[in-house]
């Protein structure tokens, strides 16, 4: 863009007078003064967009950095118990043998050789250790137990796999303590410098490790983000803690309100653009339509609570199908109340996806005698395909995250079986994170912002899956 | 969008297409000596809500034969193709009173379905519209969905059949795969011509088929037609008296008139034999339009 004026330029030609007064136009030498002044102002344009645009990635780029800042690093540990010396307490040789090593039968051997019988029950009564025995209960109790009205998850069958177990013996024999945790790009650049700060805090407050001494600390990497983080239940201590019950949770939680959202909000946004009629209260379906998308998530939550919850408690508990919720704060409220948030986000997207689809292709259709229904189902859906999957896509990848509602609806905080149905009790994502980052201590921080990271990756993924289902789609259109 | 005409005119049901044979004498417009009337129109009017389109408009198509019309913008030529096969209902505010006929039946009595309409009176329209699918697809979607019984060797034939009617069978029998966008313009629109076809129509309705094509993919569907006048009828909108001249062998004058509020309506001005119509014109409007008095 050059303000001065090209020399080969030649002198505008006016019309003549009669028709366009040439002095209603500025003379040359004022248009090339205004010429710079418009250039000069489409330049400072161009440089703000550029800033907020640089401002709009520096954000997002700090808020990832942040995260994955957060998810690596050196932590100081304190274990109760030496992996070596449980090892060798029990015949190994810690030389050659790693736990890992040892099948279910010995780690259960180890772990009912450190933990409590009341502790041991509660674990054997959230799941059995083998099919044929019991370790920590008798079998009269047992029989008991899994005899009365509320009977625990072990007495519904399964029993805990070799990693299920070797979790349990780091939990509880091992015994880790991370007392101090510092975050990634610090520990790769200076990792003594954390370590001397460790040091130098057990020397200035040695009340707040309580019995701990400087010499029983050992450094390790963490990566607090890893695939034992994803595969682990829920612990309260940070060491042990996963998400494996909160990305189940999500999952299922995003499957049901796939389930109820897609066909109902396709179904409607068909039923709106194809064959509605222009009345007053298709009109007013649709005002309230595109109001109900810009309503607060809490406001969902609330009409969950009231209707899904309450409600409809025999069939959100599943009382009505003989399955056993306690009560109606279960998957299947929570995802269904997700699914109505994301419904008329769906529908909106969905009309627009129909709307763009040309006219003529209609016309075609019909005018080969189709019916209407025939002409939307083979020529009108196929060619909306990617745009409703699109839009679907950003209404699911809102509900994934939303925290709200699930409060209102009952997302427990704390819960280590897996969800196994609808009627399950649940906690999701990104209930998790907020219950982890309500706590006092460094570590849950760290598990926290790995969380976000598996949230992120969990959201990265069906966005993935989206954009290749509406590639393949496109591809086969044109 | 509204598929329920409002149709003042009731006729009890008759609805019985024998093709060729049509069970009363045709009115309006007579057809021409030995020609057969297949569509007639007595004293249709067409209506987008309070404004009258089209006014008075009484014609008869006849069998074998490629009718014209023609007229100035505005005139309401698509107004009337769309009309006689019913493709004005997609409009919501669209009304048509008087009659049309088909085969002497009622095609806007309540007792008709304007699907089955729209099956036998096919439609081109101006722009090549194909589907986004292959060129097999594209033929054999419309015998399908109309219930096509035959084996899949039979739709194969199916599909050679109207696609060498359409003269489009030398240039896509090696690509029946590939999607119909793939073509040119001139046979993506003979792809249509071949769509219409397949599903058995007598009657073929083309919308300005070429005004979207260059003159050698124009020429292509002008000798198309020409083809396929020996099994159907054909009524063909044009803005090109050129070709209204080249292929049609009756031609239909539209002229408009401005009421006193302003509006423009459309009305026939007269339905001649081509040679006629662009020699010796009955009407003075007709014959200052064709001269480019005006238009």
């Amino acid at each position: 863009m050059s303000t001065a004026a090209p020399p080969e330029l030649e002198p505008a030609r006016h019309f003549p007078s009669d028709y366009f007064p040439s002095d209603y136009f500025p003379s040359e030498d004022e248009y090339r003064g205004l010429l710079n002044k418009r250039t000069r102002r489409a330049r400072g344009i161009h440089m703000l967009l550029l800033l907020l645009l640089t401002t709009a990635v520096l954000g997002l780029a700090i808020l990832l950095y942040t995260i994955v800042d957060d998810s690596f690093g050196l932590v100081a540990v304190v274990n109760q118990n030496e992996p070596e010396d449980v090892l060798a307490g029990y015949g190994y040789d810690p030389d050659v043998t790693v736990l890992s090593d040892l099948n279910t039968e010995q780690l259960v051997e180890v772990l009912e050789g450190t933990v409590s019988s009341g502790v041991g029950r509660r674990l054997e009564r959230e799941k059995r250790f083998f099919e044929d025995r019991l370790v920590f209960e008798s079998q009269e109790t047992w029989g008991e137990i899994c005899a009365s009205s509320d009977a625990p998850p072990g007495c519904g069958g399964g029993v805990r796999g070799k990693g299920d177990v070797l979790a349990l013996v780091e939990e509880r024999v091992i015994a880790p303590d991370i007392v101090a945790a510092e975050g990634m790009v610090a520990s790769i650049i200076n990792p003594n410098g954390f370590k001397d700060s460790v040091e130098a805090d057990f020397a200035a407050n040695p009340a707040s490790y309580g019995d701990y001494t400087y010499d029983q600390v050992r450094y390790t990497w963490r990566a607090w983000f890893s695939w034992k983080f994803v595969t682990t239940p829920a612990s309260d201590k940070p060491e042990l803690a996963g998400v494996r019950t909160a990305v189940l949770g999500s999952i299922w939680l995003v499957v049901i309100t796939v389930l109820f959202a897609v066909p109902v909000g396709v179904g409607a946004a068909i039923y709106l653009e194809e064959f509605a009629k222009p009345t007053r209260i298709n009109d007013l379906i649709q005002t309230n339509i595109n109001n109900l998308a810009g309503v607060p998530s809490i406001v969902y939550g609330m009409l969950g609570l009231a209707i899904l919850v309450r409600l409809l408690e025999p069939i959100t508990s599943g009382s009505l199908f003989g399955a056993g919720a306690p009560n109606g704060r279960t998957i299947l409220s929570a995802g269904l109340t997700l699914g109505l948030l994301t419904l008329p986000v769906v529908i909106i997207s969905s009309q627009e996806a129909i709307r763009a689809v040309p006219n003529s292709l209609r016309n075609a259709g019909l005018g080969l005698g189709a019916t209407k229904w025939q002409t939307v189902r083979s020529q009108v859906l196929p060619v909306a395909v990617p745009g409703i999957l699109t839009g679907t896509i950003l209404a699911v990848a809102r509900a994934i995250g939303e925290t709200a509602p699930l409060i209102l609806v009952g997302a427990a905080s704390f819960i280590t079986v897996s969800p196994n149905g609808p009627f399950s009790q649940f906690t999701a994502l990104p209930i998790q994170i907020f219950q982890w980052t309500s706590f006092p201590q460094e570590e849950w921080r760290h598990l926290a912002a790995a969380a976000s990271l598996v949230l992120l990756v969990l959201l990265l993924t069906l966005n993935a899956v989206a954009v290749i289902l509406r590639n393949r789609y496109s591809r086969r259109l044109t | 969008m509204n598929d329920t005409p409002e149709s003042t005119v009731a006729e009890p049901a008759a609805r019985s297409f024998n093709v060729h044979q049509p069970e009363r004498a045709p009115q309006g417009t007579e057809a021409p000596a030995g020609k057969t009337g297949v569509i007639e129109t007595i004293n249709m009017d067409v209506f987008y809500g309070d404004f009258k389109a089209v006014a008075d408009v009484s014609m008869t198509f006849a069998f074998n034969e490629i009718s014209a019309l023609i007229g100035p913008s505005g005139c309401g030529k698509s107004t009337v193709l769309r009309s006689l096969n019913r493709m004005n209902d997609l409009i919501p505010s669209a009304r048509v009173t008087g009659k049309v006929r088909y085969h002497g039946a009622d095609i806007y009595a309540s007792s008709v379905d304007p699907v089955e309409i729209r099956r036998r009176i096919g439609m081109v329209f101006q722009k090549p519209n194909p589907f986004p699918k292959s060129i097999f697809d594209n033929i054999a979607w419309g015998a399908k969905i109309n219930g096509f019984k035959g084996s899949k060797s039979d739709m194969r034939d199916l599909v050679e059949a109207s696609l060498k009617q359409a003269a489009l069978w030398d240039e896509v029998k090696d690509k029946l795969s590939e999607s119909g966008l793939s073509l040119s313009g001139g046979q993506q629109q003979r792809l249509c011509i071949a769509r219409a076809i397949a599903v058995q129509p007598d009657v073929i309705l083309m919308d300005e088929p070429c005004s979207s094509l260059d003159p050698i993919a124009t020429l292509r569907i002008e000798e198309l037609m020409l083809e396929l006048k020996e099994n159907y009828s054909i009524i063909i909108v044009t803005h090109n008296m050129q070709q209204a001249a080249r292929v049609s062998d009756r031609t239909a004058f539209f002229n408009v008139e401005l009421d006193t509020k302003g509006q423009r309506t459309g009305y026939l001005v007269e339905f001649s034999p081509t040679d006629e119509l662009f020699t010796s014109p009955k009407e003075k409007a007709t014959e200052d339009y064709i001269t480019g008095r005006f238009g």
